[in-house]
């Protein structure tokens, strides 16, 4: 997902507390920023909002990748209008890891060092335009099966934050899904390049979600907090029952010999991804780890005079505000 | 010294005759373009028409471990809720 | 020989005609009046279609978030004024091509559109100050359009007019702020005026094709536009502690289609699926 492997703390705090914090969570309250909490919680909400948010906004440069080249007036304005919103939903998510007591320079910062990480899918580039309704279609729609039962999670700023997300989002997939339609009922062309983004999207988008983390002691922390709602595999398989059908109804093939639907569960068997090559991506060795990270070192240390002349303007009319006066 | 841009809560009007919202929060070096700031991230779908800006750091919030006292007193006074009265039928709508 | 050949024809010929829209008529007669408003449409299309692009080529790298989204805006109000210009150009035109096929198809020499706006965006000072200049001049133009005779044009003229208000207002406020902020900031941003001010002139130079259109209360005179763009300018420029730049000379030929190398690498990245991939439909 957007947060993948977010590592849960162990709790040091008074038991008493503890149990009593675990209570609320269980009633299903919400907990708000100034209220107690163990700091186990608050330092692994941060590490795990401060990642979503990362990633929307290195998520913006796999798309972003695409906008001056889109085909149609009308596509490069829903392409703009949808990298724009990513902008905005990484903007949501570093406040409410605000409300947590870290700052957003301190988050930027840890991501440009390599302290913090993103999701992996944003290290695997868009080669024809086909990919940006894949990332749209596939993408999105993982991280829409992650994302919708994150509304109701335990963190009041952060359900808060995904409520609004969410909302904005449902346009996203859709988008994706009516370009790839158009691709793959184009010209030869157009459908082998759809062909050719599901092949090369399909397992990326499979390991959004995560190692199986059946035996993590991480995620039943994390699920224990609410700050985690559903198993990988649970939401991995719901996102393949999702998508085989509207792959079919493309007429495009899921690059995976032994799909095939199981009765007995009610849903597809399937081939899982290449765990290593998830774990050298993580590691930074996807094919563009070392270009996303200096694209946003690059915007960063570009915008500093900028973002120094604008407060150093607005100190300035502070004090001859109160000269005036 | 650090440039970080201060942080402002946002309140948005939503209609004509509403109360306004907090919807979120942004970062601006001043409270005039906290507002323009809040014009392009929060109404990019067309959803306010008045906005308040206020510095985070200027919001005092009452304190959660006096939710007690704060807030159960108010629990029992049914009698400040209209249903707690009956009014006979034959009186109408009152 | 098939005497009844023609008559055969005919009503064929008739039906392709209509069905094709006015493809392959022959094209407009420099000098006609609609050709005159075809090319007055695309320069204002061509503009706003440049610039929109330029804007949209941060996106994803501008220097904090809250700026991203609101060049995003920007641009998306730009590109959204341009489908409504180029649109019309195209229906005025007459000849099967709407706003894609304008945007899309054409050749550099073909496009209309300002010098100005075709210059690459340098550093973030360079393009706030392009963007400025060209608002400055952008807003009474929408104002004097609102106008117009022609009744589409006012009406795009007003949409568009609130857009460009507030771009003005943010463009204008952002060069004071950065004019009067820090040292560095102050010199990006006199740096960036005297690059760009050689490309200001040419929005106040006007042609037959501007005179023509401006006696048929169609569009301004460039000219009548000056003495705004010029009070905005030195008021913007004096509380941002920035220096007029004293030179008059101004660089032109874009309204006519001689442009600027940039201007084929724009295109080529602009236009490259639909040039790639003529037979699709996206």
């Amino acid at each position: 997902m957007y947060a993948q492997m977010v590592k849960s703390e162990a709790s040091t705090d008074d038991p008493e507390l503890l149990a009593a914090f675990q209570a609320r969570i269980d009633a299903g309250e919400k907990i708000e920023p100034k209220e107690w909490m163990p700091e186990a919680y608050r330092k692994t909400l941060i590490r795990q909002i401060g990642q979503h948010a990362h990633s929307e906004i290195v998520g913006q440069l796999p798309e972003g990748n695409w906008i001056t080249r889109a085909p149609t007036l009308e596509r490069k304005a829903i392409l703009l209008a949808k990298v724009q919103d990513e902008a905005g939903h990484g903007l949501y998510l570093y406040c409410a890891a605000e409300t947590l007591g870290v700052s957003r320079d301190d988050l930027t910062e840890q991501l440009l060092n390599g302290r913090m990480k993103y999701s992996s899918i944003f290290n695997y580039p868009t080669l024809t335009w086909a990919d940006i309704g894949a990332v749209g279609w596939l993408v999105d729609g993982a991280a829409i099966m992650n994302q919708v039962p994150l509304q109701r999670t335990s963190f009041g700023p952060y359900s808060r934050a995904m409520i609004r997300i969410c909302k904005e989002e449902s346009f996203h997939q859709r988008q994706g899904y009516d370009l790839m339609r158009a691709m793959a009922t184009g010209t030869a062309e157009q459908k082998a390049m759809a062909q050719d983004a599901l092949n090369r999207f399909w397992y990326p988008a499979l390991m959004m979600f995560g190692p199986s983390d059946k035996e993590s002691i991480h995620s039943t922390q994390s699920m224990a907090w609410r700050i985690k709602i559903n198993t990988n595999d649970e939401l991995r398989q719901k996102f393949v029952d999702q998508t085989v059908p509207q792959a079919q109804y493309l007429g495009l093939t899921i690059p995976d010999e032994n799909l095939v639907w199981n009765d007995e569960k009610g849903g597809w068997d399937f081939s899982e991804p290449d765990w290593s090559e998830f774990y050298e991506v993580l590691k930074g060795n996807g094919p563009c780890n070392t270009d996303r990270m200096e694209a946003r070192q690059k915007a960063w240390r570009d915008g500093e005079w900028f973002r120094e002349g604008l407060m150093a303007h607005a100190r300035k009319s502070a004090a001859r505000r109160v000269a005036a006066e | 010294m650090s440039s970080e841009w201060p942080l402002w809560e946002v309140f948005i009007r939503g209609q004509h005759g509403l109360n306004h919202r907090h919807v979120g929060s942004l970062h601006a070096p001043d409270a005039e373009l906290a507002i323009r700031h809040a014009r392009d991230v929060y109404t990019r779908r067309n959803e306010g028409v008045s906005i308040w800006v206020v510095p985070s750091a200027q919001i005092t919030a009452s304190s959660p471990s006096e939710k007690g006292p704060l807030f159960e007193p108010a629990n029992d006074k049914v009698y400040r809720h209209p249903t707690f009265y009956d009014i006979p039928d034959e009186v109408g709508h009152m | 020989m098939a005497p009844s050949l023609s008559d055969v024809m005919t009503p064929d010929a008739a039906a392709l005609a209509a069905a094709s829209k006015g493809e392959g008529r022959a094209p407009l007669a420099a000098g006609s009046a609609e050709h005159d408003l075809f090319t007055g449409l695309t320069r204002l299309g061509d503009t706003t279609l440049i610039l929109g692009h330029r804007v949209s080529e941060w996106c994803g790298h501008a220097p904090i978030l809250e700026e991203d989204i609101a060049l995003a805006n920007m641009a998306l109000d730009l590109i959204g004024q341009t489908q409504l210009w180029l649109g019309l150009a195209g229906e005025v035109e007459g000849r099967g091509r709407d706003a894609d096929a304008l945007a899309f198809r054409r050749d550099a020499w073909d496009f209309h559109n300002l010098l100005l706006v075709e210059r690459p965006n340098g550093d973030f000072g360079v393009t706030l100050m392009r963007q400025f200049l060209f608002d400055a001049y952008h807003l009474p133009l929408l104002k004097a359009l609102e106008g117009s005779t022609d009744a589409r044009i006012a009406a795009i003229a007003q949409k568009a007019g609130k857009e460009v208000a507030y771009h003005l207002e943010r463009s204008a406020d952002l060069v004071i702020r950065l004019g009067d902020g820090t040292e560095e900031s102050h010199r990006r941003m006199q740096g960036a005026l005297d690059a760009l001010w050689g490309y200001a002139g040419e929005m106040f130079l006007g042609d037959a094709v501007d005179e023509r259109l401006a006696a048929a209360g169609i569009m301004p005179t460039p000219e009548s536009l000056r003495a705004e763009w010029d009070r905005t300018i030195d008021t913007v420029l004096g509380e941002a502690t920035l220096v007029r730049p004293a030179s008059d000379f101004a660089h032109k030929g874009g309204k006519q289609g001689r442009h600027s190398e940039h201007m084929g690498h724009l295109l080529t990245t602009m236009q490259w699926l639909q040039r790639a991939y003529p037979d699709a439909k996206w």
